[in-house]
């Protein structure tokens, strides 16, 4: 016997179908493509390296496999559009739950707040995210909720095959990240679900040089939050309105994944285009 | 006498490209054992243990006494030109698309004079004159000798004949692997020293700045190009779209950690080590080697050589870097394969050994380390001379020198 819970839960999913396919609801997709290509993190090269995205043909429809192509494909967990579990980091060593195949698979769909500082990271690209940038958008938004993913918009994306993307030079790499004082209000303060970047990681460019270095890793992941870097057209989201499905891999003791992520973006905010 | 080799014209579109035919194959296995001095540049007979007889051409027994036992050793490289003759024309598809091709016979100099058959560079003059004497791999692979002036000139490396013995750069178009490497930058330097008139230098990572980039990207005969060893569809793009232009490769990538196999964690270095300096190899010669043996016989700027520059430890694994031994060991088998697979076009595979260079990898080694310059100078030397294996420094030289003496005493050394 069906519930009132169920009927009401039928109900949104009908509605949602039917708003999806009026285009009430647009899906955008925040994912770039995995190449070989694709930058992912540098690190002093005596340390072990994140593998970028490979792939070998095995057949296509030739002597190796006449009637079937496919391919063999390895990377680093973290390569491409991907996800941090909390196990990435060692500050979520010990949580329990902390890595992607025992994530709870409530959390992999959930609201997005979307703060825009493009205008800020094109001016500098070494702009840091402050508590003050967090409350002056509230105050515009409204309260970011818990559970949600907050999603720091920096139009990165735009510079994925430039130098500019990743910025090395003798000093690092330099792209635009979160303070750790932001970071920790948006865990404290806010109990986010997560925070998400355009960047290549979820730290600024410089962030080795902050305190705690690389605050965004080490404070999400202590607290067992999550991360999403690399993505693709935030420009494309409203502020607040939008759910994000983000799955990584069911990795077996997984640190993190590549994943598609996914926006359902309403047609009514005004800045959907 | 020899005109000044001129830079070849456009390609004619319409016309087919030659296929690059070969000479004669088939040698006796002693003929080969003098073919393994001269793959290193060096010019070595048979002397007769028992009697001391020098033996040409190569034999099993000794003509005087019989005599079984016939080291290799080096000798003179002087002699006197006591009679030629030109071959105006031939059965022989190779040498039918190049006569007239002069031949001689040389008196060996000292108190063996054995008569030697010789290929006659052109400014060797009429006999009898004195003439200087060096062994090479001829297309096939077998070794033949050439009776040289005794004096170079500037021109004497354009002698047709003995380009065809060579793979010089001078107006062929270069391809370097790893360009953002010390080893790399030098090596891109020294084949446009040596006349190259195109260099595309391989950049793994363009998203990266690296040392000397700049020097590189305005130099007007250097072009950076993006290509990443470890990636297949990089490797196959780059082929497609310059491996037309490719008269020589220089495989100058090696990734390099210190450990073994109890001294590393996991295997996440070796696969590093691996991907870049055994699988790299193998995607540069699958998808250029191709392209490269149809280009065998392409005139002055035919295809010529496929060279690679790699650990002397690949004949013996040294603890200290034991890892990266075992790639370089798997990369010399691979240059073993690939030597024959690019024989088949005309096309010559080198192997240049190196000990330590000084680079960062190796910075906590006492020296001697080479200099990037001087690996450069030697893939110079060995494609001017045709030497498909070289031994650079004193490192290699005597890693070479102790394996060829005792493989297993050379291990117990390099391992304890």
């Amino acid at each position: 016997m069906n519930t009132p819970v169920n009927n009401t839960g039928d109900s949104v999913l009908a509605q949602l179908t039917a708003a999806m396919a009026h285009s009430d609801v647009r899906i955008v997709d925040l994912t770039h493509t995995l190449t070989p290509d694709f930058p992912v993190m540098v690190l002093p090269p005596e340390f072990g390296q994140c593998k970028p995205f490979r792939l070998e043909e095995v057949s296509r429809y030739d002597g190796r496999g006449p009637a079937w192509y496919w391919n063999n494909i390895s990377m680093s967990e973290h390569a491409g559009t991907h996800f941090d579990a909390p196990a990435h980091w060692v500050s979520g060593r010990n949580l329990p739950a902390n890595t992607v195949d025992a994530l709870p698979v409530e959390n992999l769909i959930a609201p997005v707040n979307v703060l825009d500082y493009s205008k800020e990271s094109a001016a500098d690209r070494d702009f840091l995210l402050t508590v003050d940038h967090i409350l002056a958008w509230e105050k515009q938004y409204g309260q970011i909720q818990p559970g949600s993913w907050v999603f720091f918009r920096t139009d990165w994306h735009k510079l994925v095959n430039e130098r500019a993307y990743v910025g090395m030079e003798k000093d690092g790499a330099h792209s635009p990240g979160p303070s750790p004082e932001s970071i920790r209000f948006l865990v404290d303060e806010r109990d986010i679900l997560g925070f998400g970047t355009e960047t290549v990681g979820t730290d600024a460019g410089q962030a080795a040089h902050l305190q705690p270095p690389y605050p965004a890793h080490y404070i999400l992941h202590g607290a067992g939050k999550y991360g999403l870097q690399c993505m693709a057209y935030l420009d494309q989201l409203p502020p607040t309105g939008a759910i994000v499905i983000a799955a990584p891999l069911k990795i077996r003791d997984g640190s993190g994944s590549p994943l598609r992520v996914l926006a359902l973006v309403p047609k009514t905010k005004d800045t959907t285009p | 006498m020899i005109e000044a080799l001129q830079p070849p014209p456009k390609k004619d579109p319409q016309a087919r490209t030659r296929n690059a035919l070969l000479p004669p194959r088939d040698r006796s296995r002693a003929t080969m054992k003098m073919a393994a001095s001269a793959a290193r540049g060096t010019l070595e007979l048979q002397t007769c243990s028992a009697c001391q007889a020098l033996v040409y051409p190569p034999r099993d027994a000794c003509p005087k006494c019989l005599g079984a036992d016939l080291p290799f050793k080096p000798v003179t490289n002087r002699g006197q030109l006591i009679a030629e003759s030109t071959v105006q024309t031939t059965t022989d598809t190779y040498f039918r698309e190049r006569t007239p091709w002069r031949m001689g016979t040389v008196l060996l100099d000292g108190p063996q004079p054995i008569p030697l058959t010789v290929h006659l560079h052109d400014e060797v003059g009429e006999a009898p004159c004195a003439v200087r004497l060096r062994a090479f791999l001829d297309k096939t692979a077998n070794v033949v000798l050439m009776a040289m002036p005794p004096e170079t000139s500037r021109l004497t490396e354009d002698d047709p004949q003995l380009r065809e013995l060579t793979a010089t750069p001078k107006h062929r178009r270069v391809v370097v692997s790893d360009a953002r490497t010390p080893v790399g930058r030098a090596v891109v330097q020294a084949v446009i020293d040596a006349g190259a008139t195109m260099v595309f230098a391989g950049n793994a990572t363009p998203w990266l700045p690296f040392e000397g980039e700049a020097e590189l990207a305005a130099h007007d005969k250097v072009h950076l190009i993006p290509m990443d060893i470890t990636d297949d569809n990089s490797v196959r793009v780059q082929a497609g779209e310059i491996g037309a232009k490719c008269d020589i490769l220089i495989n100058t990538a090696d990734h390099v950690r210190e450990g073994g196999v109890l001294s590393r964690q996991g295997l996440v270095t070796s696969h590093d080590e691996f991907e870049v300096n055994v699988f790299g190899l193998q995607r540069l010669a699958q998808y250029f080697g191709p392209i490269m043996i149809g280009r065998g016989a392409d005139g002055i700027n035919s295809a010529a050589a496929f060279v690679d520059i790699l650990s002397v430890y690949a004949f013996c694994n040294w603890r200290q870097y034991g890892a990266h031994s075992a790639s370089a060991a798997a990369r010399h088998s691979l240059l073993q394969c690939l030597r024959g697979e690019l024989n088949q076009g005309g096309v010559r595979v080198m192997g240049v050994f190196t000990g330590p260079v000084e680079h960062d990898w190796y910075q906590p080694l006492p020296p001697p380390k080479l200099a990037p310059a001087a690996v450069a100078k030697a893939v110079v030397t060995a494609l001017n001379e045709g030497i498909e294996e070289s031994w650079v420094g004193d490192i290699a030289r005597d890693v070479r020198e102790k394996w060829q003496d005792s493989p297993k005493a050379l291990e117990r050394e390099l391992t304890l």
